[in-house]
């Protein structure tokens, strides 16, 4: 279908583009790689008044090595992160969950901002940021801010973003030695996760040290498994132990009841799902 | 002296399509790429709603929008435009209620077309559309069909939601049933399919002085011709269809549209070419559906398995309305419930009805695979009832090599099969003992994945078909098809065809009939069709019918050039005709082959006709028309191995053989081709497609991202073979090949998985089989225990 009628503008710095959508307000939207959002222009879900584009903006590409953690600009894109040796080394997870978004088309244009900006708990990258204990770092009119991903994801599709705030960065933590995995259930191979689940372990003589889960698709938002967190630390690295401690995955979760599943079965899954994760995140062959 | 005597040169062989330089290089016409002078662009405004009077539409803004050129509501067309054909009307007394391709007062299915807009550019078209207002009262949908036919339901239409009942019956049914030591009675359910062809729908109507044009990607511009004349009342010689490139259609694109006929009325309402082109999510609402049928299924057995009777009890879905063969599609599998096997007694009944839903219509082997799936279903299900392997069962009721031809208990002559051969090929590539005793072994274990095996073993009907055949099944038209052949001064060839491809590869296969046929060089034919101004005559391609029929019809034109050629050489020759033998394009005389000339050099002779006998025309060029006496009957067995996940239900197809008969080949690359996306189609349906309707009777489904169809990254390994058992019906020996795999499938991957959930106590898993519903299965089968 065809968008409807919108004005576009091309900034070529930050400011520039905090001021176009400062301006335009409730009407205005940023668009970077568009993966998630043409489709809401051409099926009239979205109808944006001003479309701010923010493929020009060098600033917020890159990735640059922080010390103890990872500064990636927020235009990167999905195929960049799969590529990267800074994140392959230190963050390999977002490389891994990167490499199954969509396809190849979807993921060289698709950006790891516009997906955390999007807000879609359906997608891979915010469960993903979740589990990583990202920082996300916002400029607007204000100036700079830093949000967890906790305080920055409030709803489906609604991010804590004011107007004319734009994602800048996001800073990662580098977790070297941990393990981890993305375990992504989907019938087809471009289709989102009926439930994702992102895992990192630490392991320590046989036993998983520290655990971090965060699951895709299991709620308005995407959420920490804390209550299988905590039973998972300390646990046997071995895949009964670690599936025991993934029976409690859905605690405090709100899955959805839709088109590809319904609740229940989203709860089953994020528990199986948790447990394999969590035992390939362990080492466990 | 026939050419099929001369060794074949180019039939059999794997040619590289002539069709697909300018395909995969973009060199395409398809119909949204045509552009004319003064074109203008029509939108369509759908229903939101399922059922429910329109009260009012006021176009009033939308006609006063920026480039907008005019704006219709159904009142501007009701004087004019009649009703969208349906051409088989099963029975005599068959409910057929009017269906107007604008909505006046009543729409009865979301997506059904209420107003239209025409503007200078399909932008502006766009926007216009939300400009129309249109007031509904709102009537209780009509969802379930069960509900449907009861007395209470809402009517869909005045004189009620029951279309037809069709029955066909052979045998004494109550005898076989009677103290048959096996009874086993199943349901099972056909889900609605969205048809994807590649290529959307669209449509160009271009008007001049009272003669139009129109461009649609169509697989039937002949038959579209006839039915526009009919429906609009313009004089058919003042219409010409033309379907340039078409991007596939597997029966989507086998239908007289609202939008063609719309678009065909704005333009001679405007005397301005139009176009439409449908998005993706319009054409989900508006493209005719596949199947949606309740399949009520019963056998009589002997105690060793070998079937008694089959009786079938079909509820069918047509949808709001009666499309161009919708009634028609349930019957195509009636002769097919009975597949490869012999049985003393058959029933099969149909009810047509209808429901507040998009119209259903001809898709992906029509009928047939939903007969297919119903009966290789239940003959694992009669497997396991007996403990016995289910492709033994298979054999103690096949109709055996030796015994062909042989006609069925619906009445239908099979002309030539070998189960047995395919049956052997195929487990031999499949290695099946050893995967049935790596099955055994692993059932032991409590591992939760699961290894199962599924069969299907089948024929089709296809070769649409003999003209008298269709006419005591009351459809309005024949089943012939028609070739023309060219013969150029220069010595090149035009072959003129009435198929029309959308994918198929006729053009590479026609020529290398042709090469052989005429002894002229494959590189040197050209192959036409689509356009009905250039290729007059024809019945369309669909049903797996073009090669059987439309090839036979090339080679018999292709005979009687060959004998006015002969005439013509036996007088440049100075002999009796008589004296002449055919071999490799050129006439000679019998024992002295230095003695003759190319078909070449007599065309050119005809074409200069400076001594041609008394009473020869000066050309060699020769028609044919082919009405066929018989379908024909390609059959395969499919074997598939699927590992199942039961913790989350998640389906793995581990290996896929396909051992298919298609009779004689003339291209084995196209045929690989056909196989391969037949395969995936089936495979689809067995695991991904399903057309979703909300309660209030919108289709969810609307975008790829909620109807979901596999890519190239979800297709397992496939492996394929043949066995040939020629046709005996026609020349070429060929048996059609564009719905086998489709129809072999879908079956074989879901008796796989229940293959492997048996022990677990699951009997069934309906289509499309997620893996929730997998998962489910094996809860309800353990009481939740696991």
């Amino acid at each position: 279908m065809i968008p409807a009628k919108f004005d576009y503008v091309r900034p070529s710095s930050v400011d520039e583009a905090v001021r176009a959508l400062a301006s335009g307000g409730d009407d205005a939207k940023a668009i970077a790689g568009g993966q998630s959002l043409l489709p809401l222009l051409r099926l009239r879900l979205s109808y944006p008044e001003r479309l701010v584009d923010l493929g020009g903006l060098a600033d917020l590409r890159g990735v640059r090595d922080a010390g103890d953690a990872l500064e990636i600009g927020a235009l990167t894109t999905h195929y960049e992160l799969t590529r990267d040796p800074l994140i392959r080394r230190h963050c390999g997870l977002l490389a891994e969950a990167a490499a199954m978004i969509a396809d190849p088309a979807v993921r060289h244009r698709g950006t790891l901002g516009g997906a955390l900006a999007h807000g879609d708990p359906a997608g891979d990258l915010p469960a993903v940021i979740t589990a990583l204990d990202a920082t996300l770092v916002a400029r607007g009119p204000s100036g700079s801010r830093a949000i967890t991903p906790a305080d920055f994801f409030a709803d489906y599709l609604t991010t804590t973003l004011a107007p004319g705030e734009i994602l800048a960065s996001v800073r990662v933590p580098k977790l070297d030695g941990w393990g981890y995995r993305y375990e992504k259930f989907h019938v087809t191979a471009q289709a989102w996760a009926i439930v994702g689940v992102a895992a990192v372990a630490r392991r320590a003589n046989g036993h998983v040290a520290e655990a971090r889960v965060g699951l895709t698709n299991m709620g308005s938002v995407p959420v920490r498994a804390r209550a299988a967190e905590a039973a998972a630390s300390g646990a046997e690295a071995s895949a009964a132990a670690l599936a025991a401690a993934a029976a409690q995955a859905d605690e405090g979760t709100s899955p959805p009841s839709d088109l590809r599943a319904a609740a229940d079965y989203r709860r089953h899954l994020a528990r199986v799902l948790t447990g394999r994760a969590l035992a390939a995140a362990a080492g466990v062959s | 002296m026939t050419a099929t005597e001369t060794a074949a040169r180019e039939v059999g062989k794997a040619r590289t399509r002539k069709e697909d330089a300018r395909l995969i290089t973009g060199q395409t016409n398809w119909t949204d790429n045509i552009t004319l002078p003064g074109l203008t662009y029509v939108a369509f405004l759908r229903s939101p709603q399922a059922h429910a009077r329109i009260t009012g539409v006021d176009v009033s803004a939308a006609k006063t929008a920026p480039g907008v050129i005019a704006a219709f509501s159904g009142a501007d067309f009701a004087a004019e435009q009649g009703s969208l054909p349906c051409a088989w009307p099963v029975t005599e007394d068959i409910v057929m209620p009017e269906h107007p391709p604008m909505a006046v007062d009543t729409v009865r299915y979301a997506g059904e077309i209420v107003a239209a807009v025409v503007a200078r550019d399909r932008y502006a078209a766009a926007d216009a559309l939300e400009l129309i207002d249109v007031s509904y009262e709102p009537l209780d949908p009509v969802l379930d069909m069960e509900a449907a036919l009861r007395p209470d339901s809402p009517k869909v239409h005045e004189a009620g939601n029951k279309s037809y009942t069709w029955t066909l019956t052979n045998g004494d049914l109550e005898a076989a049933f009677r103290d048959a030591p096996i009874v086993l009675e199943r349901t099972y359910r056909q889900q609605r399919l969205i048809p994807s062809a590649m290529e959307p729908r669209a449509v160009v109507c271009a008007p001049v002085a009272g003669e139009y044009t129109v461009w649609s990607a169509t697989q039937i511009p002949h038959i579209l011709r006839v039915m526009l004349a009919l429906v609009t009342g313009i004089p058919e010689q003042q219409i010409r269809v033309i379907a340039p490139d078409v991007g596939g259609g597997f029966g989507s694109k086998l239908q007289v549209t609202a939008e063609e006929v719309l678009a065909l009325l704005i333009a001679r309402k405007l005397g301005r070419p139009v176009k439409w082109t449908e998005s993706r999510s319009e054409g989900n609402v508006a493209v005719h559906h596949g199947r949606d049928q309740i399949q009520r299924i019963r056998i009589a057995a002997e105690s060793d398995g070998r079937l008694r009777a089959l009786d079938v009890d079909l509820l069918a879905d047509m949808g709001a309305y009666l499309m161009l063969v919708t009634p028609g599609v349930p019957l195509l599998g009636a002769f097919m419930y009975n597949a490869i096997y012999k049985m003393d007694a058959y029933r099969f009944n149909c009810t047509g009805v209808f429901t507040t839903k998009t119209p259903t219509d001809a898709y992906r082997g029509a009928g047939r695979p939903e007969a297919t799936y119903a009966i290789e279903h239940i003959m694992d299900d009669l497997a396991a009832e007996l403990g016995v392997d289910p492709l033994e069962v298979r054999e103690r009721n096949w109709i055996k090599h030796e015994e062909f031809p042989y006609t069925t208990i619906a009445g239908l002559t099979y002309d030539s099969g070998n189960y047995e051969a395919a049956t052997a090929t195929a487990k031999e590539l499949f290695h099946y003992e050893e995967l049935r005793n790596e099955q055994s072994e692993r059932a032991r274990s409590s591992a939760p994945v699961r290894l199962g095996i599924g069969v299907s073993t089948f024929t089709e009907m296809c070769g649409l078909a003999p003209s008298r055949v269709l006419g005591s099944l009351l459809y309005a038209a024949g089943g012939w098809e028609s070739a023309s052949i060219r013969m150029l001064a220069t010595g090149k060839v035009e072959v003129v065809t009435g198929s029309s491809a959308h994918g198929q590869g006729h053009e590479t296969a026609w020529s290398q009939i042709a090469a052989d046929e005429l002894g002229v060089p494959f590189e040197d034919i050209r192959v036409l069709h689509g356009d009905t101004q250039v290729s007059p005559r024809g019945m369309d391609t669909y049903g797996s019918r073009s090669l059987v029929v439309g090839g036979t019809a090339l080679v018999q034109a292709c005979g009687k050039v060959r004998e006015k050629a002969r005439i013509v050489a036996a007088s440049m020759l100075e002999v009796s005709p008589e004296d002449l033998e055919w071999a490799d394009g050129r006439w000679s005389v019998r024992g002295d082959p230095d003695q003759g000339k190319t078909i070449g050099e007599i065309a050119f002779a005809a074409f200069a006709a400076h001594d041609l006998p008394e009473g020869v025309e000066p050309s060699l060029d020769s028609d044919a028309t082919y009405d066929p006496d018989n379908f024909s009957f390609p059959h395969g067995t499919h074997l598939c191995a699927v590992e199942v996940d039961t913790e989350t239900g998640a389906v793995r197809i581990r290996s896929y053989v396909a051992v298919d008969d298609v009779g004689v080949v003339v291209n084995p690359q196209i045929v690989e081709g056909q196989v391969h996306g037949g395969i995936v189609q089936g495979i689809a349906q067995a695991l991904y497609e399903e057309a979703a309707y909300d309660s209030s009777g919108n289709l969810v489904t609307t975008t790829l991202a909620d109807y979901l169809v596999p890519s190239a990254a979800d297709v397992p390994p496939l492996v394929t073979a043949r066995t040939t058992t020629p046709s005996t019906l026609n020349p070429l020996g060929v048996k059609g090949v564009g719905e086998a795999g489709t129809i072999a499938s879908t079956p074989a991957v879901v008796n796989a998985i229940v293959d492997a959930l048996r022990p677990l106590g699951v009997t069934d898993v309906p289509m499309p089989c997620t893996p929730e519903r997998i998962w489910r299965a094996i809860q309800e089968a353990s009481g939740g225990a696991r």
